[in-house]
């Protein structure tokens, strides 16, 4: 009895020291500086001031930026959802050749940069563009677009992995006793596929509700999202009490959100083997699905295409003197006047750099993470304590990188925090972002790993390391190699907290790309192109060697 | 004990400190050792992302004055001012530059920077910002943000082109204008100051009478320059919001004319200064920064450094400025204080205006 009550003891100490170092990394790196930010705007002379914070919530114009962000976001989601469902099937429960390939481009999205992906929306819509007669430009319509070009890539992705592995006999025999395939589909595959499809909906209206560079870009003045409202009201207007009151909104609302996410997503036990269908070849019945996919990839080609053509055609012919001259640091006219601190190659070393260590730092903070909130839960207290972690760890997606870079310069800045100047800064922010996806990647196949297995090792004597390395590393190591891929991309792609963490002679690829366009020089902009182009192409590949492992949960959310 | 030694074993391997480690010993084997270290030590220049001067002129500070200059910066001129005011009590560093005559109001209302005055070149003084009674900040380069129009465009189409202000809301240049936000950018924040200028309380009026006539209006100058401007990327307006300067850079292949101009009677003068931040660990490295970014080195590499004019008499310009940039004679003008203390007012009207 007693050695029953140490072990506990012993196993719950464990079980803490896990959760130390994510727990400590989330405290100082994202806990600490947005409550700095935010209790900067509720105090005022030194007294808690909720009048005037409400006051902010009361004006006409807070109550107009909170419904555009909320409708917008409702009305892309609804179209991500619609678009990626064929697209998820097609990809995930059909073979044909070339799908991988198309799985893969179709999650480039998601992590290119926003400040490119707007200026290629702007030059397909613009006036003079090749879509510029849909009259899109600066309207409600090209924000969704955009929104919805980049989280498609989450509905195919989420919903993919669960109809990947749902198991088709049940399907087939109704479709044996006479169903039609619309009637298979409405009885028993929606049922099983539901979960998925509601938990990746939350996530992408999350997504949605928090994007800035895409409403800002797209959308003109005419628009503003809670998100690009907190960047105008604390970089612009200082206006810290307003920006602090749409902080908490958007806090709160991502929290209730991410605990209906929770909720729905309640995986299947996992320890259920299940016969996982080998995807079939295509029927007739699969036309409209594969046209439609097409048509997704069609539609997220586009401003990759517009990109590749503008990058090719300095002058009006083709060339690629853009690329030869990423290798410089673009151009001003005169004598040898330069746009950038440092060549553009240099700043894709920078990134690869910054992505490694944002990949090491995610797969540390996430396995850890992961092993926790796998571990059997032995009372409900531990349960509830996983859950709230969980939760905790998933709310940097929620949160406006402008609080954040702010929180980092005001807390940060005071030994033996004084954080301000650390290397590792910007790969931390990163690897905040890609946490979420890390651990969503990892859960499910932990906790497909019977606990039976690692007790049988326990009882035989081998400590909890070896225990983790013979029974869950041979499981867990094809998933973190997925995991770290994704991570990677991420952190190529991140744009908003980096560029208030960048320094200007160290900067990564897509800062060096923003600046670009914003520098007048001969060259510049298709060099920004070109830069781009050469970001999206390494995303990519990264994406298809993810593909190529084959980790159904990777990217799921 | 595992997790802090394989945590341990991955800084040891993490690429960002033996990255930044190489740098730092790259840049300065110079200063290094020579023993410098005593008078010198690292200096951090906070500024806005758009700084950029020659590595070149950075070594050759350095070598003089035994300094090692650090650069830190966060976001555009608006971004920096807000950070130095917020983080008053400890800067970001030692001494500041790129606040300019719009967000000067703020800083000084702050007590962001310290008081210091070098010895000014001719020409300097005509820049310094009027109400900086302490003596705090100084001027470090110039330019006009305009209106500018595509000269090609109006002779292939045979229109006149706009002249003024009043011309912008004539329905003979309906739809041809294009601008940057007040609120997103700092030039059509200046735009916005153009107007008040020009047209005191009735602003409001003007910018609905040009929001009629179809003016388009984006959040960034290079949204509105590269995007929709005729003669920038093959956009659809031939009239935009840019700066004095721009029509350098439109220049024919041969460089014998520029297919784009300046109207200088729609201008608003942008001055960027530097100053020592309050709280400085180094404040001599600080003033020597603020001496350094009035010598003539550093003057003449602005323009093609970060587009802008020089403050400083008789600096000589880049063939192209010279020949195709002319300046505005009196460029409009509202007093620092003045928007500091409307600034809230003027853009929450603004911003109603436009996205009504």
């Amino acid at each position: 009895m007693t050695s029953y009550g140490g072990s506990g003891a012993r196993r719950l100490a464990g079980l803490a020291a896990l959760a130390v170092v994510p727990t400590a990394v989330l405290g100082v790196f994202f806990v600490l500086p947005v409550t700095g930010m935010v209790s900067r705007g509720f105090v005022t002379d030194g007294a808690l001031d909720l009048g005037g914070v409400l006051e902010v919530l009361g004006r006409p114009r807070t109550r107009r930026v909170l419904w555009f962000t909320v409708w917008s976001s409702a009305v892309a989601t609804t179209i991500a959802v619609l678009l990626g469902l064929p697209a998820a099937y097609a990809t995930h429960r059909l073979r044909w050749p070339g799908r991988r390939v198309v799985r893969a481009c179709l999650l480039v999205p998601f992590v290119l940069p926003t400040v490119v992906v707007g200026v290629a929306f702007r030059q397909l819509l613009g006036e003079a563009g090749p879509l510029g007669f849909l009259g899109l430009d600066g309207t409600a319509r090209a924000i969704i677009a955009g929104l919805v070009f980049f989280n498609v890539a989450v509905v195919v992705r989420g919903v993919g992995a669960a109809w990947e592995s749902l198991d088709a006999r049940p399907g087939e025999a109704a479709a044996a006793l006479g169903a039609s395939p619309a009637q298979v589909f409405r009885t028993v595959t929606w049922p099983q596929l539901r979960p998925a499809v509601v938990s990746s909906a939350s996530v992408v209206f999350l997504f949605c509700a928090t994007a800035f560079g895409v409403v800002l870009t797209l959308g003109g003045l005419r628009y503003a999202s809670v998100e690009t409202e907190i960047y105008l009201l604390t970089v612009q207007r200082l206006d810290l009490q307003a920006a602090a009151a749409l902080s908490v909104v958007q806090l709160l609302a991502v929290t209730v959100l991410l605990l209906l996410a929770a909720r729905l997503r309640a995986v299947p036990d996992a320890t259920v083997t299940r016969r996982a269908p080998a995807p079939r070849r295509p029927r007739r019945v699969d036309t409209v699905p594969l046209v439609l996919t097409a048509l997704v990839l069609a539609f997220v080609a586009m401003p990759v295409l517009a990109l590749v053509t503008g990058s090719l055609r300095p002058d009006d012919s083709w060339s690629l003197e853009a690329y030869r001259a990423l290798s410089g640091r673009g151009s001003a006219p005169g004598q040898g006047g330069t746009a950038l601190l440092v060549p553009v190659t240099e700043a894709l070393v920078t990134s690869l750099r910054t992505a490694v260590d944002a990949t090491w730092m995610a797969l540390l903070l996430g396995g850890l993470l992961a092993l926790l909130l796998t571990r059997r839960s032995r009372s409900r207290t531990e349960r509830r304590v996983r859950s709230v972690l969980d939760g905790l760890f998933m709310l940097p997606l929620g949160v406006s990188a402008v609080t954040l870079g702010f929180g980092f310069l005001i807390t940060l800045d005071e030994p033996p925090l004084d954080l301000r100047d650390s290397p590792l800064l910007i790969p931390l922010a990163q690897a905040l972002v890609a946490l979420p996806l890390v651990v969503r990647t990892l859960v499910p196949v932990l906790s497909g790993v019977d606990d039976r297995l690692r007790q049988a090792a326990a009882s035989l004597g081998a400590g909890p390391v070896r225990t983790l390395v013979t029974v869950d590393l041979p499981v867990v190591w094809k998933p973190l190699l997925a995991a770290g891929g994704f991570a990677f991309a991420v952190s190529l792609g991140e744009f908003g907290a980096t560029s208030f963490l960048a320094r200007p002679d160290d900067p990564t690829l897509p800062v060096v790309i923003f600046r670009l366009i914003g520098r007048p020089g001969p060259l510049n902009d298709e060099m920004a192109m070109a830069a781009s182009v050469v970001l999206a192409g390494t995303t990519a590949l990264v994406m298809l060697l993810v593909e190529r492992l084959r980790v159904p949960s990777v990217g799921a959310l | 004990m595992t997790v802090s030694g394989v945590l341990g074993a991955l800084l040891l391997t993490s690429c960002s400190l033996i990255g930044t480690g190489d740098d730092d010993s790259a840049a300065d084997p110079s200063t290094g050792t020579s023993g410098g270290a005593e008078a010198g030590g690292p200096v951090v220049l906070v500024t806005h992302d758009s700084f950029s001067l020659p590595k070149k002129l950075v070594k050759q500070f350095e070598a003089d004055t035994g300094y090692e200059l650090e650069l830190r910066s966060n976001g555009d001129a608006g971004s920096m001012t807000s950070q130095l005011v917020l983080n008053v009590d400890n800067p970001l560093g030692d001494v500041a530059f790129g606040v300019d005559n719009t967000f000067a109001g703020r800083a000084l209302e702050a007590g962001v920077f310290a008081p210091y005055r070098g010895e000014w070149p001719a020409g300097v003084e005509d820049f310094a910002l009027p109400g900086d009674d302490e003596g705090v900040l100084t001027p470090v380069d110039n330019g006009d943000v305009c209106v500018n129009i595509d000269t090609a465009w109006f002779d292939a189409e045979g229109l006149e082109p706009p002249q003024t202000l009043e011309d912008l809301t004539d329905p003979a240049y309906e739809d041809l204008f294009v601008t940057s936000g007040a609120t997103t950018s700092s030039p059509g924040f200046a735009f916005l100051l153009a107007t008040i200028a020009a047209y005191g309380e009735d602003w409001p009026t003007y910018w609905e009478d040009l929001l009629d006539n179809g003016a388009k209006v984006v959040p960034g100058w290079e949204d509105a320059y590269f995007v929709d401007f005729t003669a920038g990327g093959g956009g659809a307006r031939p009239i935009v919001l840019s700066y004095d300067s721009s029509p350098a850079f439109t220049t024919t292949d041969d460089g014998s004319e520029t297919t784009t101009a300046a109207l200088l009677e729609t201008c608003f003068e942008q001055v960027e200064y530097v100053g020592v931040l309050a709280g400085a660990e180094n404040p001599a490295g600080a003033q020597a920064v603020v001496d350094w970014m009035l010598t003539p080195e550093v003057q003449a590499a602005l323009p093609n450094s970060m587009y802008v004019f020089p403050v400083v008499d008789g600096v000589e310009l880049p063939e192209a400025w010279a020949e195709f940039a002319p300046r505005p004679e009196e460029p409009l003008a509202v007093d620092a204080a003045e928007i500091d203390e409307n600034r809230d007012a003027w853009l929450t009207e603004w911003q109603d205006l436009v996205s009504r």
